[in-house]
């Protein structure tokens, strides 16, 4: 019996190897035979979800990109599941899809169907978030925000700020979920711009994970542990509205007594910064849609893009964002 | 001195309340001003009101889950509950023309409620009537509580500006916050109705012994239907406390994990999970304990990587007060104290 079940998996595993050899070599003669014309290119993408506002605003850039460029896309939503995004991502590689476009929804795991993309000859490129594999040859680029110079433009900002000032600038650091990228990547950034002078001061730093109700509760606490607090640095939006609600609940007026520096840019954090309760918010930008047709445009001429290709983002003041808060789109 | 102490220490509150003193004193040492309460803007400001506030939807939770526990049972879908009634409520108010007017608050906070008495009353079909085991007919919809409330959603944070329902979050009442009031409210309501009549002896009768006490004539189904329906109930308004709180309503993280440390309050409260004798106010010192371990970690600053390892810490030693062998050792320690002072007493 077990003989036999041995026989199968072979026979099974032959037949895997042989559906693999000629997706490899038919896609190389399609590479030999120059360029596709755009209309007949066909791209998959594998989001990770729907799970925020920034997600959503991030899966719309991209399918309103692909339309406007009249490129054929395939999508697929794994609701934050790594086994429906390997799914998906097989399921591109059957169809023989010009490029597969995915944001990962955990950093490891990848390396099997990404080997198997590799082996069908079909180029892959992460989005937003990056895999940790020893073998960067997986992929051709890495289209995404970087969180170290998120960090390190709260940090300029808060620099420029208090340039002035002579007296310790008493900082309370609103961290995101404990071992999140954008949280240890944020901290770097901020507490490398700042360590310059002896002046800035993280009093405390604790995580709200990412949330309001995070934000605000630990806001609460360490605003009285620690009187005197001049500024606060959010890992993102809803934890510093969080913390506004907090700072007026302790008497005190957000973006005066406290100044408040956050990062992401989402609408209910512009609508604080143009009410004057937030100071400054680095943006953190999901629209990278037209960055990714450039990409996909790049391959099919058999050009290399760069590895490492930043989000464009821009930052924002009190002013800006008055003027930037009615063409919001998330 | 021996002998009060050793009658103290036979009380099941006896260890939640020193391990609320001992986390009282550290924070006392780490910041001095801990106790003090001050007016603030014509109410109550401090520390310890922040923890009141706080831990105030959790201890609502954990009254109805005390309820459910004390039948045996076990609800792992508070944490969905509190997502869906969030979630309905702030769609309804953002669906509104005018959701400043109390009269649309309410309506939502009705229909959020309502729903939420639903969901508790299919919990108590699948317990009571189909006879699933609590723990896997709650965990149904613990997961699939989620969805619902990311389907109401449409997976976005949905933000209301409604200054009377924000006020059931962070608002005041006579200077108390009103989220302390609404859980005192229900706490005293959760007392009376069990402790003043025979109802919370019959729920600790289907506890320990559901066919004893259905032929010693107690309705089991419709008291299971009961808690578990008065747990949603709770969960509901518990979830609109959380959402008034941060104006916003958010399918992934409201009530995330509420469920079980709501399951940590009732068990450091005293009452035992195999059902059957319950304690209230053992639950009310339990949800204390927990939300006061929460701003520990902030006053003292511990940082967020240890703050996992610090709260088991304290939880295992808890834990490791209440367990039947520390009270052996400790009901013989008793004994043996008591005899040396008749001992004492007979020699003199």
């Amino acid at each position: 019996m077990k003989k036999l079940i041995g026989a199968f998996a072979a026979g099974a595993m032959l037949l895997a190897l042989a559906g693999c050899a000629p997706a490899a070599t038919g896609s190389g003669d399609a590479a030999a035979a120059g360029p596709k014309a755009e209309s007949d290119l066909v791209v998959g993408f594998a989001q990770v979800g729907a799970e925020s506002g920034w997600r959503t605003a991030n899966t719309k850039d991209i399918q309103d990109s692909f339309k406007e460029a009249g490129i054929q896309l395939k999508f697929s939503d794994a609701q934050q599941k790594q086994e429906n995004q390997i799914k998906a991502i097989r399921s591109y590689i059957q169809q023989k899809v010009d490029v597969i476009a995915f944001s990962p929804v955990v950093e490891t795991g990848w390396d099997a169907v990404l080997n198997e993309a590799k082996d069908a000859g079909i180029p892959v490129v992460l989005t937003d978030r990056a895999v940790d594999s020893s073998d960067d040859s997986l992929y051709v680029t890495f289209l995404g925000s970087d969180f170290v110079l998120e960090g390190q433009k709260a940090g300029e900002w808060v620099l420029e700020e208090y340039k002035d000032q002579t007296e310790p600038v008493k900082i309370i650091q609103l961290e995101g979920t404990t071992g999140a990228a954008p949280a240890i990547d944020r901290a770097e950034g901020f507490a490398e711009a700042i360590k310059s002078d002896p002046k800035f001061e993280v009093v405390a730093s604790q995580t709200g994970d990412f949330t309001r109700a995070g934000g605000k509760q630990v806001t609460e606490a360490l605003l009285k542990a620690n009187p005197g607090v001049n500024l606060i640095y959010a890992h993102n939006d809803d934890m510093g509205l969080g913390a506004i609600e907090a700072i007026e609940a302790a008497g005190l007026v957000p973006g005066k007594d406290i100044k408040i520096v956050t990062v992401d840019a989402v609408k209910d954090g512009m609508q604080a910064l143009a009410d004057g309760k937030i100071n400054f918010i680095v943006e953190c930008s999901p629209l990278l849609g037209k960055q990714l047709i450039e990409v996909v445009k790049q391959i099919n001429n058999g050009e290399t893009p760069e590895k490492r290709i930043v989000t464009e983002e821009t930052t924002f003041t009190q002013e800006q964002a008055i003027e930037a808060l009615p063409t919001r789109q998330y | 001195m021996n002998a009060t102490i050793g009658k103290l220490a036979a009380n099941r509150l006896f260890w939640p309340v020193v391990m609320l003193l001992a986390l009282f004193a550290i924070n006392l040492v780490a910041f001095p001003g801990f106790f003090a309460i001050t007016i603030k803007d014509g109410h109550l400001f401090g520390s310890l009101i922040d923890i009141l506030r706080n831990g105030a939807p959790m201890l609502i939770i954990a009254i109805g889950m005390t309820l459910v526990i004390a039948t045996r049972g076990i609800d792992l879908s508070v944490g969905a509950i509190c997502a869906i009634a969030g979630a309905v409520a702030c769609s309804i108010l953002l669906g509104s023309s005018d959701p400043s007017n109390p009269a649309t608050v309410a309506v939502a906070i009705a229909v959020a409620v309502g729903i939420s008495l639903l969901l508790g009353v299919w919990n108590g079909f699948l317990v009571a009537v189909l006879g699933i085991q609590p723990i896997i007919a709650t965990l149904i919809l613990m997961t699939a509580g989620r969805g619902v409330a990311m389907l109401i959603t449409e997976g976005q944070i949905l933000t209301v500006n409604s200054p009377p329902f924000k006020a059931i979050g962070s608002g005041f009442w006579v200077g108390v916050p009103i989220a302390v009031v609404i859980a005192a409210v229900v706490f005293a309501v959760a007392a009376l109705i069990t402790r003043r009549t025979a109802l919370g002896l019959m729920i600790e009768s289907v506890g320990i012994n559901p066919e004893a006490s259905r032929q010693a004539g107690v309705r089991a189904r419709g008291l299971l239907f009961a808690v578990y329906t008065f747990c949603a109930f709770c969960a509901a308004i518990a979830g609109i406390i959380l959402t008034a709180n941060q104006t916003a309503a958010d399918a992934n993280n409201t009530g995330l994990f509420i469920e079980l440390d709501a399951i940590l309050a009732v068990v450091i409260g005293g009452t035992s999970l195999m059902g059957g004798r319950y304690s209230l106010t053992g639950t009310l010192v339990g949800a204390l304990v927990i939300q006061t371990l929460v701003t520990t970690v902030y006053t003292v600053g511990i940082p967020p990587i240890a703050t996992m390892v610090f709260k088991a810490a304290v939880v295992t030693v808890v834990c490791l007060l209440q367990s039947p062998a520390t009270t052996a050792a400790f009901a013989s320690w008793r004994r043996t104290a008591a005899l040396r002072t008749a001992g004492k007493e007979m020699a003199a």
